[in-house]
């Protein structure tokens, strides 16, 4: 007898729904309208506006093909698209052989080299665009090296493309860090047993084992390239890239038209990258089987010191370029006097306004933390755990995925358009504090979600279930049992967005007012007007904060997990 | 005894997939029925729609008299353990025990009391203050089990209790569930894909194949009768063989001729199901009828006893098994080419 019958037109039986299911409902669809007011509708605003006059009347596609006509503007794509291949295609190799050094082969001090090389993400991204103006500017400590190459000017194209590389390798680092750890020791052991060399290993397991974690490194760093706009802003100049084109159009020239139509041009490598990571990401997980045993590196003295001679050399370049920007920090007037002081921090912190910005920032990333914790898991939950409303499962989805393909450059664009407009009843969140947590809430929604995901997959399925069957409502076990074993990923989570908070730059750029300026921000308009000392400074301050803020969120974690994961230890111990 | 639990015309669709079909069944209060058949046949997704966890595409259940059709789980009344056990790692024994007793503002003291009473029950006294990790599977088990009683619920319902614990356990905790069953008359469900299992602990069975119900009955019926050759095939080993039914009560297999109850009006082809205990070595004595004599062609060892394929000319060289113990082979002499006559026990034989 098969199985399989036409589809019965009949009306299903529908279970009634407990009131606790409508609370979890209710909830869900909370979530929903969130992420719709902050997220579908200001994307939806920006297609509008690049569809019409500066009246507001439907024009079609003719600030687009104005666009297109404008000599200048086609001069900053042509720049970005090529100096984000040119930073792609010389960082994804040196990341990969890092990420290569670090997993598959026996050096020392692994940690160590991790650890410096991931810095960079702990201070906004342009603390490398500062650092290369005190090695290569114009007073620049090795202004000759740079002369030697037959560069008479680190501002500009050299400058971007140098600042970006350090800028994205971390990035690129961690996605092949995770391809290459997922190795099968089965299939080199299989490869040796049939007397295959090394080269043909590397060529025929290693690199098709890492293919998409390389695809996918490439197309990150293309986009973080593409999309950014402090190292551009600060070592830039004269060579204008499509990042700096969008916020001189939209805040110099108020001409918002054209501004939203490069926002959709930067929207679409991202738009492309996510949806070949994501169907990536999909071929990726079929990939190793659960039977896989990880591979583990054999002692090779020489291949070892030549990696280890390698990962020197790198993370040598990264200290000199965090160290930089510390050591020119304190500098008291660089470059005729360099004996160490204060006063570019005194200055700075002195001077109200970075002092606020930088408390500002405290705020903003505390609150970020905090809110975004709670909204991300709490959403997670109620779409992994709860039942029913199946019709607005996959929305929630789609709309917790898609600020991973949003640039900040263009949310924050986004968020102009929507909360600028007078007949918005949230008009009067603009240039408020609040709007700048639930943009950069926003911002890094999808990497929280993520982690909750995977972290509430862990639990057994079946416990909302059995506390049905209890007639205890799902309140109760999220709060006893849920929540306490998910303390470790809602750590992870909130220092995640703690520390993007800190150091982010490009959605909330268009979004401060003067009471609400942010110490990143501060770093802009300090190095605009000259003050690269006191710029310095202030992002020393903010990787000095994202450092301790790590810190002690791992502390604050390791009291959590032995307060509140006693029950992972077997008997006896 | 009382009908507890009714379902009728249960169907389940999953987009074009018929995943249950026109599932009726009355269960009656205390009894122990086990839902056996192979996976992906809707043994488990069935148990899902009792407790709510699912909902059927049509049909209805009655429960204790009261239709329980469109109740959302937390309305019905079931305790549920679950092959994974779900117990919650993070509280202690006492607190997964007790969890369902505190929601029900039970006064402390007598949650206590009714928490150690459990765990007695369970043969687990005194280990309120583990954690679910310091426990072995079997252990587990029994605390998800004190869990689902601890409400005193109407029914119990049990998917695949069993099947993520080591062979040794599981034949151990069969005979506790069974016996804390009956101590307690709470009507009980459990899946199951172990036909064993079943066999040993149901009052009855209920075997299911592709959606459907294939026969219901107690475990002697099931085995002995069943009533389509997928029941036949499914639960126990049983020997498949072609012959051709004669009025009179002849059956010819091969060449050969046996005597057989069925009655036929006209003649016709069957197939011939018939457990290898019912094909026996000895007692023969000589012009014994439905004796055949056959070859040895392959011996199973499986302990004290084996599974032996004898092939004969007389039945068309179709392979039938037979247990013989291993005493007896010894006796006998008997080995992989060895001849020796067997006799087909007419009774028991079924026809499809």
């Amino acid at each position: 007898m098969s199985a399989v019958l036409p589809l019965s037109k009949a009306p299903s039986l529908v279970q009634r729904a407990h009131w606790t299911d409508r609370i979890a409902h209710a909830v869900l669809l909370a979530v929903t309208v969130a992420l719709f007011v902050f997220l579908a509708l200001p994307l939806f605003l920006i297609l509008i506006k690049a569809l019409q006059a500066p009246d507001g009347s439907f024009i079609g596609l003719a600030n687009f093909t104005s666009y297109l006509a404008s000599p200048s503007l086609l001069q900053s794509l042509w720049h970005s698209v090529w100096v984000s291949l040119l930073v792609t295609v010389v960082t994804v190799p040196l990341a990969f052989v890092f990420a290569y050094a670090l997993t598959r082969s026996c050096m020392p001090f692994k940690g160590l080299f991790r650890t410096i090389t991931l810095v960079p993400l702990l201070a906004p991204s342009l603390l490398s665009a500062i650092s290369l103006i005190y090695w290569f500017g114009n007073q620049g400590a090795a202004r000759g090296t740079l002369q030697a190459f037959g560069f008479d000017n680190i501002y500009g194209a050299p400058g971007v493309v140098i600042a970006e590389c350090f800028a994205v390798f971390p990035h690129a680092l961690m996605i092949l860090i995770t391809a290459l750890s997922l190795a099968d020791a089965r299939l080199y052991e299989a490869a040796a047993a049939l007397g295959t060399s090394t080269r043909r290993r590397f060529f025929t397991i290693t690199l098709p084992g890492a293919k998409y974690g390389l695809i996918s490194a490439a197309l990150v760093s293309f986009t973080l390239v593409m999309t950014d706009f402090g190292i551009p802003k600060v070592i830039g100049g004269n060579f204008n890239m499509l990042a700096t084109d969008v916020f001189k159009l939209v805040i110099g020239q108020q001409d918002f038209q054209r501004g939203a139509v490069v926002g959709l041009l930067l929207l679409t490598p991202a738009v492309v990258t996510f949806a070949v990571d994501w169907f990536i990401q999909r071929k990726q997980t079929a990939m190793l089987g659960a039977r896989a045993v990880p591979l583990r590196p054999k002692r090779s003295p020489r291949f070892d010191a030549a990696m280890t001679i390698y990962c020197v050399v790198i993370a040598a370049l990264m200290l000199a370029m965090i160290g930089m920007a510390v050591f020119a920090s304190f500098a008291s007037f660089w470059p005729y006097n360099l004996t160490p002081s204060l006063k570019h921090y005194t200055m700075g912190l002195v001077d109200a306004e970075v002092g606020d910005a930088f408390v500002n920032s405290l705020k903003l990333a505390a609150g970020t933390a905090l809110f975004g914790t709670a909204i991300v898991f709490v959403g997670a939950y109620m779409l992994e755990k709860t039942r029913g409303a199946t019709a607005l499962r996959p929305i929630v989805r789609l709309l917790a995925m898609l600020p991973m393909a949003v640039p900040g450059l263009v949310l924050g664009l986004g968020y102009i358009f929507f909360f600028n407009l007078p007949d918005n009843p949230l008009n009067g969140l603009y240039h408020t504090l609040t709007l700048l947590v639930l943009c950069t809430v926003v911002h890094f929604y999808t990497t929280g979600h993520l982690t909750a995901v995977t972290a509430l997959k862990a639990l057994d399925a079946e416990f909302e279930a059995v506390s049905a069957s209890l007639k205890v409502p799902f309140y109760k076990t999220f709060w006893r049992v849920t929540l306490p074993i998910c303390t470790p990923a809602l750590v992870d989570i909130a220092r995640y967005f703690f520390i993007n908070a800190m150091t982010t730059i490009s959605a909330v750029v268009f979004l401060y007012s003067p009471d609400t300026k942010l110490a990143s921000i501060a770093i802009l308009n300090l190095d605009e007007a000259g003050d690269t000392g006191p710029a310095a400074a202030c992002a020393v301050l903010i990787a000095a904060a994202s450092t301790v803020a790590t810190l002690l969120f791992m502390g604050f974690g390791r009291w959590i997990e032995r307060r509140t994961q006693a029950w992972r230890q077997p008997a006896g111990q | 005894m009382t009908d507890y639990l009714h379902l009728q015309g249960i169907e389940k669709n999953f987009g074009a997939f018929r995943a249950l079909h026109d599932i009726h069944l009355t269960i009656a209060r205390g009894e122990f029925v086990c839902f056996l058949g192979p996976s992906g046949c809707g043994k488990t997704t069935l148990l899902r729609i009792i407790a709510g966890l699912e909902s059927q595409s049509a049909g209805t259940i009655r429960q204790a008299d009261r239709d329980i059709s469109r109740l959302p789980p937390a309305e019905r009344d079931y305790g549920i353990v679950f092959q994974s056990y779900a117990l919650f790692p993070n509280l202690s024994i006492f607190d997964n025990v007790a969890y369902g007793l505190v929601n029900r503002k039970t006064p402390r003291a007598q949650v206590a009391s009714r928490v150690d009473e459990l765990l007695k029950l369970v043969g687990l006294p005194g280990s309120g203050a583990k954690f679910p990790a310091q426990l072995s599977g079997g252990q587990q088990q029994r605390i998800a089990l004190a869990r689902a009683l601890a409400t005193s619920p109407g029914l119990l319902l049990l998917d695949e209790p069993l099947s993520a614990l080591d062979a040794l356990e599981r034949v151990r905790l069969r005979q506790e569930i069974r016996s804390l069953q009956r101590k307690l008359g709470v009507t009980t469900i459990m899946v199951t894909h172990d036909q064993e299992e079943a066999l040993s602990m149901a009052d009855r069975i209920v075997v299911m194949n592709q959606g459907a119900i294939e026969q219901v009955g107690t475990p002697m019926e099931v085995y002995r009768d069943p009533t389509t050759p997928f029941v036949a095939d499914f639960v126990g080993k049983i020997n498949v063989l072609d012959g051709r039914l004669h009025p009179g009560g002849s059956l010819h297999i091969g060449a050969s001729r046996f005597a057989c109850g069925q009655q036929t009006a006209a003649e016709r082809d069957v197939k011939i199901y018939l457990r290898p205990e019912d094909v026996l070595a000895r007692p023969i004595a000589p012009g014994d009828s439905n004796v055949f004599n056959g070859a040895i062609d392959k011996i199973e060892f499986l302990g004290s006893y084996c599974l032996v394929r004898v092939t004969s000319p007389e039945i068309g060289q179709q392979p039938v098994t037979v247990y013989l113990s291993l005493n007896y082979l010894a006796e006998q002499n008997l080995e992989v080419g060895s001849r020796l006559p067997l006799r087909l026990l007419p009774e028991r034989m079924r026809f499809f």
